[in-house]
């Protein structure tokens, strides 16, 4: 049985939301996205998924905080610690499985309110074997960034290139945070992170709330006039020991991406995938993601990227919404966000940044540092 | 336990022993939070501050939510108004406490427990502390009124009511 997206609710990234809660953030979202579905949550909706992790948030348990809300007060209801295709994912079987007709799946990130992100992210550490080394963890990132440079011929200058791109994109996009004209110069001039990761390659932190509304085939067709099929979902994970995982490779990518077009019965990713929104919660991510997802050669994404080969208006538009460089790295939501702006480009409702009638788009996610966790779901429009 | 087994197999312990014996890691995370209040709780905050309880009603099921909040979880719609409810109320519930944090054995016993506050709807109420009680004279359904603290000490956060404790004559 086929899942569809009905309803789509984004609330628009920004660096702070102090007149906002997390809970009224969320009842934004979910309020868009029922009323773009055109369902009632306390008369349609069979379940509820919440992806959260509770050292985000802040405080303990946080799905039990989830129901008022969603409209979700005594209704199935559960919460997933993973990214927001993974909650994704959980929605779509829950629907398969003939649990519910109508499942709303919901991911934030009210980062604004965690005044010790790298303090986090360091706690997601080996306590006995890498957390006595202390430090800031986007060294974790530096150490990716020049491994998979030097085994690829992706250079600097064209993971620059990748932030003046998704840069560029965000400008138009009114969804999007982190919008600005930024040069590749502008990149490789930017103070080092650590090395060769430099300031500008790091996506910055934002806040939103995304809602989606997925539906049974049957349903769904009565619900949209032209609802967006989930046709493959897929995740994985890599060891999570820094020194034996893949450096080179997102091998967790290449993994999910297989899991998603087996059942998309998709050959050939390059081919067929009209658009792709791609995690890059650093520039170096995107080329290294394309490659483990089959949507660039390796050897070639380089080139690919100097002739603009993923720009809006070329053959594979890659991240036209801005991605997390330009929209804003919205933690575990960031999935979710890639999903709802591929719906949106298969819809045709991407406003300035459509992409010239797609029928297949693609998802994909990273957990971020320092997880070797991602998420790839395939969408489509038509039979 | 079972019928056989009346204790432990091995030895017990101690916290002593436990570290000095048994290999542990230990590590403090920077893990800092500062919530935005949001529109309702903010506003309620500052009515605190004032010595006031402020609650939002719902057109839809009439009901004034207590604390305020901007949606109504029973309609899934936005609420409608602001309304002030009463510093006075009726013990919904108690329990009489007799330990700590540490589950250790405590002098005073601590009384908590939900008022329900005059003005809000059913089962909107505020789980507090209660004060000149003792276990003889506490009871549910006992009428009750918030004790403040100066103006000058409050600072928008609950504890600027101290306790709740019984109505005297006349109020």
């Amino acid at each position: 049985m086929r899942v569809g997206i009905v309803g789509v609710g984004v609330v628009p990234f920004r660096t702070v939301t102090p007149e906002y809660s997390w809970k009224e953030i969320m009842y934004e979202a979910a309020q868009r996205a029922y009323a773009d579905a055109g369902v009632d949550p306390r008369a349609d909706v069979g379940s509820f998924v919440t992806c959260a992790e509770d050292y985000w948030e802040g405080f303990g348990i946080f799905d039990e905080f989830t129901p008022d809300q969603l409209g979700a007060v005594l209704r199935p209801a559960c919460t997933v610690t993973g990214d927001g295709i993974h909650g994704l994912a959980q929605a779509m079987m829950q629907i398969q499985a003939g649990l519910a007709d109508v499942v709303v799946v919901e991911a934030h990130s009210k980062v604004s309110d965690l005044l010790t992100y790298a303090g986090v992210v360091h706690h997601a550490f080996d306590p006995i074997w890498n957390k006595p080394l202390g430090g800031h963890p986007y060294y974790v990132a530096g150490l990716e960034m020049d491994a998979y440079l030097r085994a690829s011929r992706v250079g600097e200058k064209a993971c620059a290139a990748v932030v003046a791109k998704n840069r560029q994109n965000a400008l138009t996009n009114p969804r999007a945070a982190h919008g600005s004209k930024v040069t590749p110069e502008d990149v490789l001039a930017s103070p080092p992170i650590s090395a060769p990761l430099k300031d500008l390659d790091v996506a910055p932190l934002a806040d939103t709330s995304i809602v989606l509304v997925l539906a049974a085939e049957s349903r769904a067709r009565k619900l949209a006039a032209n609802p967006v099929w989930i046709r493959g979902v897929g995740w994985s994970s890599d060891s999570p020991w820094l020194e034996t995982r893949s450096w080179t490779t997102a091998a967790y990518a290449a993994m999910a991406g297989k899991m998603a077009y087996a059942q998309a019965k998709i050959r050939n990713p390059a081919k067929e995938v009209e658009v792709a929104e791609i995690d890059d919660k650093f520039s170096y991510k995107e080329p290294q993601h394309l490659e483990a997802l089959g949507l660039s050669k390796k050897g070639s994404t380089a080139n690919a990227i100097s002739r603009g080969d993923f720009d809006i208006g070329a053959k594979l538009p890659v991240n036209p919404s801005g991605g997390s460089i330009g929209c804003g790295n919205v933690i575990e939501a960031s999935g979710l966000h890639r999903v709802a702006e591929v719906v949106l480009q298969l819809r045709g409702e991407a406003g300035q940044n459509q992409v010239d009638h797609p029928r297949t788009g693609l998802a994909a996610s990273w957990r971020g540092i320092p997880t070797a966790t991602g998420a790839v779901a395939v969408l489509g429009v038509g039979r | 336990m079972t019928a056989k087994e009346v204790r432990w197999p091995g030895k017990e312990l101690t916290a002593k022993e436990f570290y000095n014996k048994v290999t542990v890691t230990r590590y403090r995370p920077e893990a800092k939070f500062a919530w935005s209040a949001g529109e309702a709780m903010s506003r309620f905050l500052a009515e605190l501050q004032r010595g006031r309880l402020i609650a939002r009603s719902c057109s839809s099921c009439k009901r004034v939510l207590f604390p305020p909040r901007m949606f109504c979880e029973e309609c899934f719609r936005p609420t409608d108004a602001w309304v002030y409810v009463r510093d006075t109320g009726t013990i919904e519930t108690y329990s009489i406490s007799y330990i700590d944090l540490d589950a250790k054995r405590i002098e005073t016993p601590v009384y908590v427990g939900v008022v329900s506050v005059d003005g809000a709807s059913p089962k909107m109420g505020i789980m507090h502390y209660f004060g000149e009680v003792a276990p003889e004279t506490i009871r549910i359904g006992l009428r009750v009124k918030a004790e403040w603290k100066p103006a000058h000490e409050r600072e928008g956060s609950v504890l600027d009511i101290r306790y709740w404790r019984p109505l005297r004559r006349g109020e």
